[in-house]
């Protein structure tokens, strides 16, 4: 990200031209001498795009941890030894198993095990490692069915213990649930809740933000009034009133989609008021009124001329707006509205370390479901920056603005 | 001229509102245009020249309905322009084309070179497929740059290939008549004359009607059969090109004249500097709008209107005094 190269130096060496003693010259040449007249093949914008991503490492990393995210939440009921519902009542607020390599005689095993643990202070929920009893680490064990993706049944877990012994690489919550369990079953909901709600709401508002600043008028009045209104609302009263809305008893999934649409009908109306303003400039650019004179349709003009042009807006609002979705459901699972127990979100999971005694004694209530919303919030802004930049055809020459 | 002309614009008007206040009152008007009238016949250049702000911008885009003019009428190939709903507008605009000024702001930044010309192709159904790509290779050849620039992006151009591109894309639907708006004003003197030069060849090659506009007459001499000379909105004196040259007949067009370098240090000249701005188009001076500024204005200019009258055959001037000129 930062070299320490100065850029005019770099500037040089990338195009191979003269470098000059004054620090200048290649930039002066730059903007004369055509780089569309070398001899180099032209480059695809895919490829281009990829180099350009390349440059930066952190949205590299980003991209990984998401892809590697998402897919855990798609395979979750694989990789999850337990279903989110599964209660031990034996274990509650079990801290996370250590995984051990070294048993108790010294000897070395390749296998990972966990020791059994007995309550050792009942009021304290403090655990002790029974050393005698361990249970190496299986891989695909037998469990609680279910379905993958709706698609075909199994009973296959990634990982377990043998028999009844059961492991909690994160530990457990309240009602003795596994926490990692809930964790992957969580992610499903938060992680897919931004991305849907972005898609919503980036589409009413890209569109009713084009129109409204291409047209202007009157169109653009009534839009704006629109989003005025809904924008002065106070957002939690509005939140609160539509959910009253869905019968209380609803299934979680419906649930689930009432969020979003809830979170979405809020969320594109700020983003259609700064749409409206970036087309407003964008359509005075002589390329608009270029393709009025050809006769090209208005809602192509907006959709081919215009919006594209506010896509390094729109990326970067995009990539920052899906933790607010995150964030959301956290608020609406907080006020008893959005994904209901036993189900679980990473929202509700951070409902449990709210006391002081949770955040004492059981920290990995809070910092399972707070590391794995702060990773993904970071991965997405570190993401969003590097697709901001890949995406800007300007800056194709490397040039760091 | 014996036929019906390609352009018969008559008396066009552009208006634009001036607002102020909570309720956007408005207040008065910027004329912009404020009745111009001239033909165009096919296969001619008519340069449009003035300074800046005095709507030879306005008029390029009036003539095309880019900006729907406020009064008026534009005749095209003998159907009226003005008031044509938008659906008819649109298949019209095959056959009339613009070119900007600004190399940089008139090519979406976002779209290769290829697909910026292939939308012009689609838009009017002139090819498809393997058709439209050898089409963008022709007018990439034609105006002069290479089929391969086809996969690139604006931003790798020069602002003369820029340029280059963006008379490639007026070209593409085969059009007749093309209103070049100040087609060099942005570039370098050198690459100018280049595409000047272009413009006039791609005009006597395909037969185009150009209405060049811009704000120096060497460039427009160069080019144009007839020039008109704007000052505030209107027209101030109309000839051809080497009769206005040689013959100016109104006093805005020798001042104009005068400002011409000319290299040559040995040679003497009177140049007529004009002094202060031009007047704002929202309240023009009364009577001849130039006489605020002219080096022989004469009580009467002040109070009445000159009308633009024919003092030779093909040259009309809009001046009191257009004899007076001509006998300097």
């Amino acid at each position: 990200m930062t070299e320490p190269t100065p850029p005019s130096a770099r500037h040089a060496a990338e195009h191979g031209a003269s470098v000059s003693l004054d620090p200048l010259a290649p930039l002066v040449i730059d903007l004369d001498a055509s780089r569309a007249d070398s001899a180099a093949p032209p480059e695809s914008p895919g490829r281009i795009f990829w180099r350009q991503l390349k440059k930066s490492p952190l949205a590299i990393i980003g991209g990984v941890v998401l892809i590697f995210f998402y897919v855990l939440a798609l395979l979750a009921p694989f990789v999850a030894p337990y279903t989110q519902e599964e209660m031990d009542r034996r274990r509650y607020f079990h801290p996370p198993h250590a995984l051990h390599v070294v048993d108790s005689q010294g000897a070395f095993h390749l296998r990972p095990f966990v020791r059994e643990t007995r309550l050792a202070n009942p009021s304290a929920f403090r655990y002790e490692e029974d050393p005698s009893a361990e249970r190496p680490v299986r891989f695909f064990v037998r469990g609680a069915e279910y379905s993958l993706l709706g698609l075909f049944r199994s009973n296959v877990h990634l990982f377990g213990l043998d028999g009844d012994s059961r492991i909690y690489l994160l530990g457990t919550d309240s009602f003795g649930r596994d926490e990692f369990s809930r964790l992957l079953y969580g992610g499903q909901v938060s992680l897919t809740v931004g991305l849907i709600g972005i898609v919503i709401s980036f589409s009413l508002g890209l569109l009713l933000g084009g129109i409204s600043g291409y047209f202007g008028g009157l169109t653009d009045s009534v839009i704006m009034r629109a989003t005025e209104l809904l924008l002065s609302i106070p957002s939690l009263y509005l939140i609160i009133a539509l959910r009253a809305v869905f019968p209380i008893d609803l299934p979680s999934q419906q649930v689930y989609l009432g969020i979003v649409a809830i979170l979405a009908f809020i969320g594109w109306a700020g983003l259609a008021r700064v749409i409206r303003g970036l087309v407003l400039s964008i359509r005075r650019n002589e390329y608009v009124v270029a393709a009025e004179a050809l006769g090209v349709s208005r809602f192509r003009i907006i959709t081919r001329h215009i919006l594209p042009n506010t896509w390094s807006f729109v990326i970067v609002a995009a990539t920052i707006s899906v933790p607010g979705y995150i964030l959301g459901e956290v608020v609406l699972s907080f006020l008893g509205v959005g994904v209901q127990e036993p189900a679980s979100s990473w929202g509700n999971m951070l409902n449990q370390a709210r006391s002081i005694r949770a955040l004492t004694s059981f920290p990995w209530l809070l910092y399972v479901p707070g590391l794995a919303i702060f990773l993904t919030v970071m991965a997405f802004n570190f993401l969003g920056d590097g697709l901001r930049d890949a995406l800007d055809p300007r800056r194709v020459t490397g040039g760091r603005s | 001229m014996s036929s019906a002309p390609l352009l018969e614009v008559r008396d066009l008007k552009k208006y634009f509102p001036i607002r102020k206040g909570l309720l956007s009152r408005t207040v008065g008007h910027v004329k912009a245009l404020d009745g111009i009238s001239f033909d165009v016949s096919a296969g001619e250049v008519l340069g449009l020249v003035g300074e800046s702000g005095c709507g030879k911008t306005t008029a390029g885009r009036c003539i095309l309905q880019l900006t729907e003019p406020t009064s008026g009428s534009v005749r095209f190939e003998g159907r009226e322009l003005v008031g044509l709903p938008r659906r008819e507008l649109r298949s019209l605009r095959q056959r009339m084309q613009i070119v900007f000024q600004d190399p940089y702001s008139s090519l979406n930044p976002r779209l290769t070179v290829g697909s910026i010309l292939r939308e012009a192709i689609t838009t009017h159904k002139l090819a498809s497929g393997r058709a439209a790509d050898e089409r963008v290779a022709d007018l990439l050849a034609k105006v002069g740059l290479s089929p391969s620039h086809a996969a690139r992006y604006p931003h790798e151009f020069s602002g003369g290939q820029r340029q280059r591109i963006g008379i490639a894309r007026a070209l593409a639907v085969n059009p007749r008549l093309i209103v070049a708006d100040e087609p060099v004003s942005a570039l370098d003197v050198s690459i100018q004359a280049q595409v000047v030069n272009l413009l006039r060849d791609l005009q006597r090659e395909l037969g185009l009607t150009y209405i060049f506009v811009a704000h120096d007459l060497s460039v427009v001499k160069h080019i144009s059969d007839r020039v008109a000379v704007m000052y505030l909105g209107t027209i101030a004196e109309l000839a051809g090109s080497a009769e206005l040259y040689a013959n100016p007949r109104h006093p805005y067009t020798v001042s104009l004249l005068s400002a011409i370098p000319i290299p040559d240090p040995d040679r003497r000249r009177n140049r007529i500097v004009l002094r202060g701005d031009v007047p704002s188009p929202a309240n023009p001076p009364s009577g001849c709008r130039f006489h605020t500024r002219c080096y022989m204005a004469q009580p009467l200019c002040s109070e009445q209107v000159p009308l633009l009258r024919e003092v030779a055959p093909g040259h009309w001037s809009a001046c009191h005094f257009t004899e007076a000129v001509a006998g300097k």
